[in-house]
């Protein structure tokens, strides 16, 4: 039973991971950026969810949707004003950037706010539990599970049936061939960025629900372990980030369950190095030959 | 001909370097500059070993690596149990944490440098982050709570350390080897293609860089009284890499000078850590946006004074 538990809570955490990771793989599918400043996003994600629960009084789903709907405008002005400009350059200058556009956000942030944690309300929603098969599932983590299930399956509508989608698809698979289809390769560009940040908002508001303790810097080690789950399934592949990001939220559950939870963040690295050295292609992607 | 005048010039600024360390001695020792003033040269020292070890992966090999803060922790580290628990002299310690270093480097190393890129880069920051997890969870060395360290970082092992670094890493650059690193940065699969074993160049150059993060890991240790697992975290390794990129990514005097420029800039902007932060981050992506090769770009500081001629050592580009 004290496994199944661990289950539970893994697919809980795991789903949050596997909306982050799905911003990073569809950024990278498009632009092969890693967007750093997308935990910062999920971050920034959290504090306005704070903030339209507290001090605008809503519920949880107004406020789902207002920081989506922020997110992906920052994203879009991180795109826009930061990486634009970089389109053609070299692939460190970028990296270097998103770096700089992360620090800026997160201690912008601690400027704006200062660094003091904020504690999530808990009672937004009614604190139930079903015991199923003896296992307590808490409303909450069906709550944020449904969130990431609906938002997922949106994701996958849009990009398999809407014409943004297509273009985005189009473009992941070559810009250039895309631009000459009459494709508007930046617009689709910032539509990507869009979708992924309002999901990183999403994930964000569903953070702050599951561990009821926002801060400014606590976009850093989700953010690594949702890019970690992203290289898990296969940089660049929507299935792949959502059971990567399972699958992460599942090993870390179960690792703290055997009694190593200090450890638990190391692991992700530690899957994140094996999987690197060993299919770096990730477990859906298929080994591609370099070309000179 | 040519061989005898850079040998000329390369004596004389090691002597010009002696007299300028033996002056601070005398400075130091004499009470003449204040305790502060001494505190924050030592800091520039520190970072300017940990600047050029990071030049030589990412300036010279064009190996992005962003975990350079798990080698100075673990220079840190071994260091300090040589010298505190072991009760060994501080030269031993100084060695070991270089050579603990240069061992974590190759164990990364082997492995990891077959990736390239932003992949090479993200798994390095993971190891960093290892790092500091396993740092975190050794009880022997303290734990989170950390290790009390005498000081005994004094002006002349650490004005050593950085000639000996510097010294190595120019001759290394200048040698075959770093020719062939060069040519790693340059196009690798070029390189490759000419027979140079780039897999060999790449873990060297790693190595080497580790051992002197290590060094410097061993004198930060021993000039602060405690060392902690958070102080090697990921904004380190970012620390050092701004250095590296703000001076020119191939340049060491360009890494040099950024290093002792935003050394006295942070420490001026201590009482504001957060303000610090948002400047370092805004010069970081204006400086990508609007001048992507550096203050120097690859070129050296003796190449302001050769005039019409191109420098020697980095290759322009």
């Amino acid at each position: 039973m004290e496994f199944l538990q661990q289950l539970v809570n893994g697919v809980s955490l795991g789903s949050i991971y596997a909306l982050i990771a799905l911003g990073y793989t569809m950024v990278y599918g498009i632009v092969k950026l890693i967007n750093f400043a997308h935990g910062d996003v999920f971050m920034v994600g959290a504090f306005i969810g704070f903030y339209s629960i507290t001090i605008l009084d809503l519920g949880f789903f107004p406020s789902l949707l207002i920081s989506m709907a922020v997110c992906a405008i920052l994203g879009v002005l991180i795109e826009r004003i930061a990486y634009k400009p970089l389109r053609n350059a070299t692939r460190i200058a970028a990296l270097i950037t998103a770096i700089g556009v992360s620090l800026l956000i997160e201690y912008g942030v601690i400027y704006v706010r200062g660094a003091q944690p904020e504690a999530y309300p808990s009672d937004l929603i009614p604190a139930t539990s079903l015991d199923f098969l003896g296992v307590k599932v808490s409303s909450q983590s069906l709550l944020i599970l449904g969130t990431s299930v609906v938002l997922m399956i949106l994701l996958q509508f849009i990009v398999h049936k809407t014409k943004i989608g297509k273009a985005m698809r189009a473009v992941s698979y070559d810009m250039d061939a895309a631009r000459l289809m009459g494709i508007n390769v930046n617009n689709t560009i910032s539509a990507t960025f869009a979708i992924g940040s309002a999901l990183a908002g999403a994930a964000g508001v569903a953070f702050g629900m599951y561990y009821t303790k926002i801060e400014p810097l606590m976009g850093i080690i989700p953010g690594l372990k949702a890019f970690v789950a992203a290289v898990l399934g296969g940089i660049g592949i929507i299935p792949g980030a959502m059971v990567g990001g399972l699958l992460l939220g599942v090993i870390e559950s179960l690792v703290s369950a055997a009694g190593f939870s200090l450890w638990r963040d190391g692991v992700a690295f530690v899957v994140l190095i094996l999987i690197l050295i060993f299919r770096p292609a990730g477990l859906f992607g298929k080994n591609v030959r370099e070309k000179v | 001909m040519n061989i005898l005048r850079t040998a000329k010039g390369f004596w004389s600024s090691i002597v010009l370097a002696i007299v300028f360390g033996v002056v601070m001695q005398f400075l130091i020792t004499g009470e003449i500059i204040n305790f502060f003033y001494v505190n924050t040269l030592y800091f520039i020292g520190i970072n300017i070993i940990l600047a050029a070890s990071l030049h030589l992966i990412i300036g010279i090999t064009g190996q992005f690596s962003i975990g350079h803060a798990g080698f100075l922790a673990v220079g840190a580290y071994a260091s300090a149990i040589i010298t505190m628990k072991l009760e060994l002299p501080f030269a031993l310690g100084l060695l070991a944490g270089g050579v603990a270093a240069a061992i974590a480097g190759l164990i990364i190393g082997i492995p990891t440098l077959r990736l390239k890129g932003d992949y090479l880069a993200i798994a390095t920051l993971g190891f960093g982050e290892i790092v500091r997890i396993v740092f975190l969870n050794i009880e022997y060395v303290g734990g989170a709570s950390g290790m009390t360290v005498t000081q005994l970082t004094t002006w002349p092992w650490l004005f050593g350390s950085i000639l000996l670094t510097l010294i190595v890493i120019r001759n290394f650059t200048n040698s075959t080897h770093g020719r062939a690193c060069i040519s790693v940065r340059e196009n690798e699969i070029a390189a490759d293609a000419m027979g140079i074993n780039t897999t060999y160049y790449k873990v060297v150059a790693f190595a080497i860089g580790a051992f002197f993060a290590g060094v410097a890991g061993a004198l930060y240790a021993h000039n602060f009284f405690i060392i902690q697992p958070t102080n090697f975290g990921f904004l380190k390794s970012f620390d050092i890499l701004i250095f590296v990129v703000l001076g020119g990514l191939g340049s060491m005097s360009g890494a040099v000078l950024a290093a002792i420029l935003l050394t006295i800039v942070s420490t001026f902007l201590q009482s504001f850590p957060e303000l610090r932060m948002i400047i370092y981050s805004l010069v970081l992506v204006l400086m990508m946006l609007y001048r992507p090769q550096g203050i120097m770009g690859t070129r050296e500081l003796t190449s302001f004074f050769k005039f019409g001629k191109s420098a020697k050592g980095g290759v322009n580009s």
